[in-house]
């Protein structure tokens, strides 16, 4: 016990003088945080569109009004010739261009079906898609309209509107902020952890301090403890740092309990630290260290779901998912901020990672060799 | 010399792959002695060095330190080395005391034990005034004599020093000899790894390692009287070109 | 006098690729990451949208709120979690995780819909994750307004004004066509920063570096053998990537290819001056790599508009992310491979590349010089 305490101490001291380590630990979390839950917004933005009217008649200005009336629409102006539109479109100073064809007017008296085309840029796919279905609900609605007067004057019955309302719980704003700053704090705390943590020990390895511990009869685990508790402590204060600044800036609310969240983030931390330790065990050097890192750090950070639903990925990437910490950390912590989520509803998530913890700090005692 | 033998290694042998590294090793080390092994760069020396301090494993044979079997109690036995190597070992972003207490504490010696001994060996070496320096700002010779201080402060049965005074200027070769001296006197014995051939007039008994196999083994008068020469330097470049032919 | 020159220099071109290729880990960041991401990306980081969890809370229960559901759930985008009976529950549901989002719809909802009235859908969402939530109401709407034209189309009252869309550059939407061009300015952006800046670093701490230093080598020699090895390694990994790209996810290339890889060629060598830059600044392997991956990473992914768009930014970020590079490279890509357009539309672009390419060198070049002459 002595040992580890003596350990423990070195630790510390050797972080303190560390010129990079303090602010490394300080800076990055505040400027990651804010560049990162500024810059992070999925929200959809206006749409800028133009209109290449060919009619000009009174029914195609009311199809054009009603764009306009929308919120979600930005007027760019009019084009004259499919040449301009798509000029726009490849110039990237519209994401529509939308084409009422000639004599609209007139076909819609002789209630003859007319199209009204929407030229969309589709390189971004998934804010092609959100466009679409924002221009034919307009269209739909007009076509409503359209039907009701008809209605109006023939006295015949038809199926109606269904009236489609939305209810966002536990973020009726849909502020992006909320959302990202759990996410971010995953990788903060996975950061001080696991790369701190292994090039810590790499570079004992390169300095060749670590032999002259290896002829102590220190051991193996009194080693590993010893290295363990004080990047476990780093990292429960980062989070403490990364939920204050979320609360106080952003408004990030602690809806669930605050003691499983602590319990939850020792545990991730410890299978964090446990991946850091075993990759920092057979490597030899730190850049070697910092390659293998940054390979399984973009991995399963990408694949955490920090931006993009779990749900949505295929089957494959779920079994990865499970020796993915980051993955049961994002859910979780989300979960038990946001939404309040108590105990029984995370206790599975609760049990994988405190085995996958246990799995990963045994492998790497293992693969700790104190002779080669 | 009659005193009984702390290290006993039996046709240790130690191989990477295809290349031998240690080719069949058997001798001896008294307690009490200061004991060289020689040999030119990729003779052997460290392998050897660093299986008796059981940070790498023989391929085969028996090593036994302090009468226990290397390969069984490695822990016991660590109890009882030292060890300092060519590289340097103690903590850069430390300062003095803070190095004295972290190995302190982990050979279990208690605070005040360290304090003492602390301020014992600061005396001894009469760099008081540098106790609480960071490592880093510790000119490179008092640094040398240091590590050693520290890697015998538990005060192990025997130290096991690897190229101890490489890079370092011939003053403080010679002062760091006598910190070695005054360790063998007090009981302590020495196994020292070296390619300075006047380091090995230093040594009671000398081992001169070339290809990985023992070329010599005795007293460096011994083996001046053997081939007829008046220093080791010669001695040794006899038995390398022995090798060569 | 110059042959001798040009000698010297082809060995530390040879001595440099010798370093690469002898070190296994390297190649592997070099050519196994870009694959893996580029492949990580197409196949979970898309934005394709599907099995999402919802539950259903029907109040009514009759023909068409089923007929309803079983449209929603044959789209693909859903999975039914299960009917709810009760407001309770919906809270239950969202805590538990498994469910984004439940429909509610309201009694007599049929009845109301035959007989021409405005019944009533409400989309409950956990909007925990806002961008999911949102997404989940559109396609949801979607999804009712298609019924809608449906049942309207079955009574002889169809639509008048049907719209057309069309998806221009991009006729699959196909989300490859975003991430593509984004990884390749990301991937080409670390190996030659990062891995240019370590080298140097790590001949900077072993001393090495020294030893080239004090050859009749000129800096600027010196500079271009580390940095010519890498021009050839980046150059064949962008290769690779819009390989990876055109087979793998079909991405086209339809301006003129001679073009793309001049800006390809442009974009490498302004990472590589950059990395260069970093090198003389940098003391260690671990300050470089701190800097390469916070100021060089961490911005790419985040403020290049590779993921998120730059629009929505505040104006600060927006000004940040003028001075990145990544940012034109990704316009000028895209530009070039999905729009056909040629040096008259990408020319501002390929103006500031050349540009900062230029300071950069300048930068480096000097700094390098200055520390031979300390």
């Amino acid at each position: 016990m002595r040992t580890i305490l003596v350990l423990i101490r070195k630790e510390f001291i050797q972080i303190r003088r560390n010129r990079i380590m303090i602010p490394a630990m300080i800076v990055a979390p505040l400027v990651q945080m804010f560049v990162l839950v500024f810059a992070a917004n999925m929200n959809m933005r206006d749409i800028d569109f133009h209109i290449h009217d060919q009619d000009g008649s009174t029914e195609s200005k009311q199809l054009i009004a009603k764009y306009l009336s929308s919120p979600f629409y930005s007027y760019g102006g009019q084009v004259f010739t499919e040449q301009e539109g798509e000029e726009l479109l490849r110039r990237d100073q519209t994401d529509m261009i939308m084409t009422i064809p000639p004599a609209f007017g007139e076909q819609l008296i002789n209630r003859e079906p007319v199209a009204v085309q929407f030229l969309i840029n589709g390189i971004n796919s998934a804010a092609a898609v959100l466009t679409a279905s924002y221009s034919q609900s307009i269209l739909l609605d007009f076509n409503q309209e359209l039907i009701a007067n008809y209605l109006r004057i023939t006295g015949q019955s038809a199926p109606g509107r269904i009236d489609v309302s939305y209810l966002h719980w536990y973020n009726p704003e849909l502020d992006f902020k909320i959302f990202m700053v759990p996410g971010i704090l995953v990788i903060l705390v996975m950061l001080v952890g696991w790369l701190l943590m292994s090039l810590n020990v790499v570079r004992e390895k390169e300095l060749g301090t670590i032999e002259q511990l290896n002829v102590t009869p220190i051991r193996k685990h009194q080693f590993i403890i010893g290295k363990l508790i004080p990047f476990w402590i780093l990292g429960m204060i980062e989070l403490g740092i990364g939920l204050t600044l979320g609360r106080l800036v952003f408004h990030v609310p602690i809806l669930g309990s605050f003691g499983l969240l602590i319990g939850f983030t020792a545990l991730y931390l410890l299978t964090v630290l446990g991946f850091g330790l075993l990759i920092a065990a057979l490597s030899e050097t730190q850049q070697q260290v910092m390659f293998v890192n940054f390979f399984f750090v973009l991995v399963f950070i990408l694949m955490s779901g920090v931006f993009t639903p779990i749900e949505s990925m295929p089957d494959w990437a779920h079994w990865v998912n499970l020796i993915n910490p980051l993955a049961y950390y994002m859910r979780v912590i989300r979960m038990i901020l946001l939404k309040g989520s108590g105990f029984m509803d995370v206790w599975q998530d609760f049990a994988s990672m405190a085995l996958f913890g246990i799995i990963m700090i045994t492998l790497a005692v293992r693969s700790y060799k104190k002779r080669s | 010399m009659s005193r009984e033998s702390i290290i006993e290694v039996e046709n240790l042998t130690k191989r990477f792959g295809r290349f031998t590294a240690n080719d069949n090793l058997t001798f001896e080390v008294r307690e009490g002695e200061v004991f060289g092994f020689l040999g030119a760069n990729g003779a052997g020396k460290t392998t050897a060095l660093r299986i008796l301090c059981g940070l790498s494993k023989p391929t085969s044979g028996t090593v036994r330190i302090a009468g226990l079997d290397a390969s069984h109690h490695p822990d016991r036995i660590k109890k009882v080395i030292g060890y300092m190597c060519q590289r340097f070992a103690l903590y850069e972003d430390l300062t003095v005391f803070e190095n004295i207490q972290l190995y302190g504490g982990i050979y279990g010696l208690t605070p005040r034990e360290i304090r003492s001994r602390s301020d014992e060996l600061l005396d001894k070496l009469s760099i008081t005034d540098l106790r609480n320096r960071l490592i880093r700002s510790v000119p490179l010779g008092w640094r040398q004599k240091l590590a050693f201080s520290i890697a015998v402060l538990h005060r192990p049965k025997i130290v096991f020093l690897d190229e101890p005074t490489g890079g370092v200027d011939p003053i403080a070769r010679r002062q760091f000899w006598d910190l070695i001296y005054d360790a063998a006197r007090s009981g302590m014995t020495v196994f020292v790894t070296t390619h300075y051939m006047d380091e090995a007039e230093y040594c009671d008994r000398v081992c001169i390692l070339s290809g990985g196999r023992i070329e010599a083994l005795g007293r460096p008068e011994d083996l001046k009287t053997t081939c007829q020469v008046d220093t080791m330097d010669e001695v040794f470049i006899r038995i390398a070109r022995k090798d060569q032919t | 006098m110059k042959r001798v020159g040009f000698k010297r220099f082809m060995s530390l071109v040879v001595k440099e690729f010798n370093h690469i290729f002898r070190d296994r880990r390297t190649m592997l960041i070099l050519f196994g990451i870009p694959i893996m991401q580029i492949l990580i990306f197409g196949y979970v980081v898309n934005s394709d949208f599907k099995n999402i969890g919802i539950s259903v809370l029907d109040r009514s229960n009759d023909t068409h709120s089923q007929r309803i559901v079983s449209k929603l759930m044959a789209s693909g985008y859903f999975h039914f979690r299960g009917n709810l009976q009760s407001d309770h529950e919906i809270e239950e549901t969202f805590r538990s995780g498994k469910v984004k989002a439940v429909l509610v719809f309201e009694s007599d909802f049929g009845a109301q819909f035959n007989s021409g009235e405005s019944p009533k859908i409400q989309i409950v969402t956990d909007a925990s994750d806002p961008n999911l939530a949102n997404t989940i109401v559109s396609y949801i709407r979607g999804i009712i307004n298609a019924y809608q034209l449906e049942a309207r189309n079955a009574t002889g009252m169809g639509l008048l004004v049907a719209p057309e869309p069309r998806m221009v550059f991009n006729e699959n939407l196909s989300s490859a066509f975003m991430f593509v061009p984004g990884t390749m300015a990301l991937i080409l952006m670390l190996i030659c920063a990062l891995l240019t800046s370590i080298s140097v670093t790590r001949e900077k701490e072993l001393g090495t570096l020294e030893v080239i230093l004090v050859s009749p080598l000129h800096p600027v020699q010196i500079i271009l053998g580390k940095v010519l090895p890498y021009i050839f390694l980046a150059f064949i990994n962008g290769l690779v990537i819009l390989l990876l790209g055109r087979i793998v996810f079909g991405l086209p290339i339809l301006g003129s290819p001679i073009l793309l890889l001049a800006e390809l060629l442009l974009y490498i060598s302004l990472a590589l001056s950059l990395g260069i830059l970093i090198s003389t600044i940098a003391k260690s392997q671990q300050s470089a790599m701190f800097v390469s991956l916070f100021a060089l990473m961490l911005p790419t992914v985040l403020l290049s508009g590779f993921i998120f768009p730059i629009e929505n930014m505040p104006v600060i970020l927006q000004w940040a992310s003028a001075i990145l590079p990544p940012r034109y490279f990704i316009i000028i890509l895209k530009d070039i491979m999905l729009k056909g357009n040629g040096l008259a539309v990408v020319w501002p672009e390929t103006l500031i590349l050349a540009g900062m390419t230029v300071l950069l060198l300048f930068i480096a070049i000097k700094k390098f010089t200055i520390r031979l002459a300390i």
